[in-house]
C-alpha cells in the first residue's frame, strides 16, 4: 500500500531521495577550503538565515529601541526641563539673594555713614492705582514708624511714611504728584522745592533765575521741610529752562531707581526742623 | 515479496560482481551487474521501484567500495528513475530497445558518477570514453541476456514439465 502510494508520487520521491543523497555526499566531502561541503553549505545557508534573522531582529530592536528611547527621551526631556526650571529658579533665587545682600550691605553702610537711627524695611507691595506712586513696606508702628518719617535708600531719598499700620506702612514716593521735599543744588546752593510729577522725573520749583543751575548738578535734601534729613541725594539736574517768570524750570532725574527698589531704610531720628517744630508743643 | 526479490537480486549481483572481479585481470570487470539489476527492475516495475532500487543498490555498493557514500547511490537513483520512466512511456520488449536502454543507462550513470567525482574534485578520470563505452556494451549485453533468460526460463520449465508428463504416459 505504501509502495503504491510512493509510486503515485514517484516524482516527489525521486526529488526526496536525490536530496537525501546529496546531503549524504555533502556530509562526507570536503570543500577546497577543507571544510565538509555539507557543513560549508549548511553553514552558508544558516549564516544567511542568521544574517536575515539578525537583520530582522536588529531592525526590530532598533525600532523598539527607538520607540522606547523616544519614550525615555520624552520622559528624560521632561525631567531635564523640570530640573532646568528648578535650576533657573534656584539661580534666580541665588541672584536675588546676592542682590539682596548687596542692597542690605549698602543700606548698612548708609546707616553707619549717616549716624541716623534707622530701621531696614522690605518693600512688599506697590500702589493699587497708577495715579499714586506709593509702595508698602513690611515695617509699621510696632517697629517705631510714624507718619512723615523719611525713607531713604543707598542711592538717595525715596519718600516718606504716609500711612503706617501696626506691621506695615505706606510710603509716598518722591515722584508722586503730591510729594515734595526741600532741596538745594549742592554746587551753587540754590534752594528750591522738589515736587513729584507722577512720572519718572522730578521738578525743582521756586529756584530763582539768579541762581546758577546747570545740567548735571546734584540736588540734595535741604532738611528745611522737617521730613527728610539734610544732605541726602535727590537726583541730578537734567534740564534747566527759563520759564519767563522769576523762577527757573528745572527737571531732575531721581537718584533712586524707583522701579528697582527692594529694601529701604526708614529714618527714625527726627530731623532738627521737626524737633524744633514739635518742641514747643510738647 | 517483490521487495524481497529485489533485495535478493541486488545482493546476488553484488556477490557476483565482487566474486568475478577477483578472476579478472586488474581486479575490475567491464560490467556493472548491480546497475544491470537496477535497470532491469526499473524497466519491469516502473520509476518509483527503479529509483528505490537504485538508491538501495547504489548505497550498498558505495559502502562496500569505500567510495563517498551517496555518489553511486545518486547515480543509480537517477538511472533507475529515468529507466523506469522509459519503461513506462515506451515499449521496451525487444532486444534492441533493451540494449539501447541499458547502454544509455550506463552512459548516464557514468556521467553522473564521474561528473560528481570531478565536480567535487575527488577523482579525475581522464578521458574515460572507451571504458564507459565498453562498460555500456557489456551492461547492455548482460541486460539483454538477463531479459531473455528471464523470459525464456518460465517457458522452458513448463516445456520440461510437459515432456516429463508425456514420457510417463
Amino acid at each position: 500500500m505504501t509502495l503504491l502510494h510512493l509510486r503515485r508520487r514517484s516524482g516527489y520521491l525521486f526529488l526526496g531521495v536525490i536530496l537525501g543523497q546529496i546531503l549524504l555526499i555533502s556530509a562526507q566531502v570536503n570543500s577546497r577550503t577543507g571544510v565538509p561541503v555539507l557543513e560549508a553549505v549548511t553553514f552558508g545557508i544558516f549564516a544567511e538565515v542568521q544574517r536575515g534573522v539578525s537583520a530582522g531582529v536588529s531592525g526590530a530592536l532598533r525600532v523598539w529601541g527607538g520607540y522606547v528611547g523616544l519614550r525615555n527621551l520624552k520622559s528624560e526631556n521632561d525631567a531635564l526641563k523640570r530640573q532646568l526650571a528648578a535650576a533657573e529658579v534656584a539661580a534666580q533665587e541665588q541672584r536675588a539673594q546676592v542682590d539682596r545682600v548687596r542692597t542690605l550691605q549698602q543700606l548698612l553702610e548708609l546707616r553707619d555713614r549717616s549716624n541716623l537711627q534707622t530701621t531696614a524695611a522690605e518693600i512688599i507691595g506697590a500702589a493699587a492705582t497708577p495715579d499714586f506712586r506709593t509702595v508698602t513696606i513690611d515695617k509699621g508702628t510696632r517697629d517705631g514708624l510714624r507718619p512723615d518719617m523719611s525713607v531713604i535708600a543707598p542711592a538717595g531719598v525715596v519718600g516718606r511714611i504716609v500711612v503706617p499700620s501696626a506691621r506695615a506702612a505706606k510710603v509716598q514716593l518722591l515722584i508722586d504728584r503730591n510729594a515734595a521735599a526741600g532741596a538745594i543744588v549742592e554746587r551753587s546752593r540754590a534752594q528750591g522745592v522738589i515736587v513729584g510729577s507722577g512720572d519718572e522725573r522730578l521738578r525743582m520749583e521756586y529756584v530763582s533765575e539768579v541762581f546758577d543751575v546747570v545740567e548735571g548738578d546734584l540736588v540734595v535734601t535741604s532738611g528745611i521741610d522737617g521730613i527728610y534729613p539734610k544732605g541726602f541725594a535727590i537726583g541730578r539736574v537734567e534740564t534747566v529752562e527759563k520759564s519767563g517768570s522769576a523762577y527757573k524750570r528745572i527737571t531732575v532725574k531721581p537718584a533712586v531707581d524707583f522701579s528697582a527698589l527692594e529694601n529701604v531704610l526708614v529714618v527714625l531720628t527726627p530731623t532738627a526742623a521737626r524737633e524744633a517744630a514739635e518742641g514747643p508743643s510738647q | 515479496m517483490k521487495t524481497v526479490g529485489i533485495i535478493l537480486a541486488v545482493a546476488a549481483a553484488l556477490a557476483l560482481q565482487t566474486t568475478l572481479a577477483r578472476f579478472v585481470a586488474g581486479g575490475t570487470i567491464a560490467v556493472d551487474l548491480v546497475l544491470v539489476v537496477v535497470v532491469y527492475v526499473a524497466l519491469t516495475s516502473g520509476p518509483a521501484t527503479g529509483l528505490l532500487t537504485g538508491t538501495f543498490a547504489g548505497l550498498v555498493q558505495d559502502a562496500l567500495s569505500s567510495n563517498v557514500i551517496g555518489i553511486g547511490g545518486l547515480a543509480k537513483t537517477i538511472v533507475g528513475f529515468l529507466a523506469g520512466i522509459v519503461g513506462t512511456q515506451f515499449i521496451v520488449a525487444q532486444s534492441l530497445p533493451r540494449f539501447v536502454v541499458f547502454f544509455g543507462a550506463t552512459v548516464a550513470h557514468a556521467i553522473v558518477f564521474m561528473g560528481l567525482y570531478m565536480l567535487l574534485d575527488l577523482r579525475h578520470f581522464g578521458a574515460p570514453y572507451g571504458a564507459v563505452a565498453g562498460q555500456a556494451v557489456g551492461n547492455a549485453v548482460v541486460g539483454v541476456v538477463a531479459f531473455q533468460v528471464a523470459e525464456l526460463l518460465p517457458g522452458a520449465v513448463e516445456r520440461r514439465r510437459s515432456q516429463r508428463s508425456r514420457i510417463r504416459r
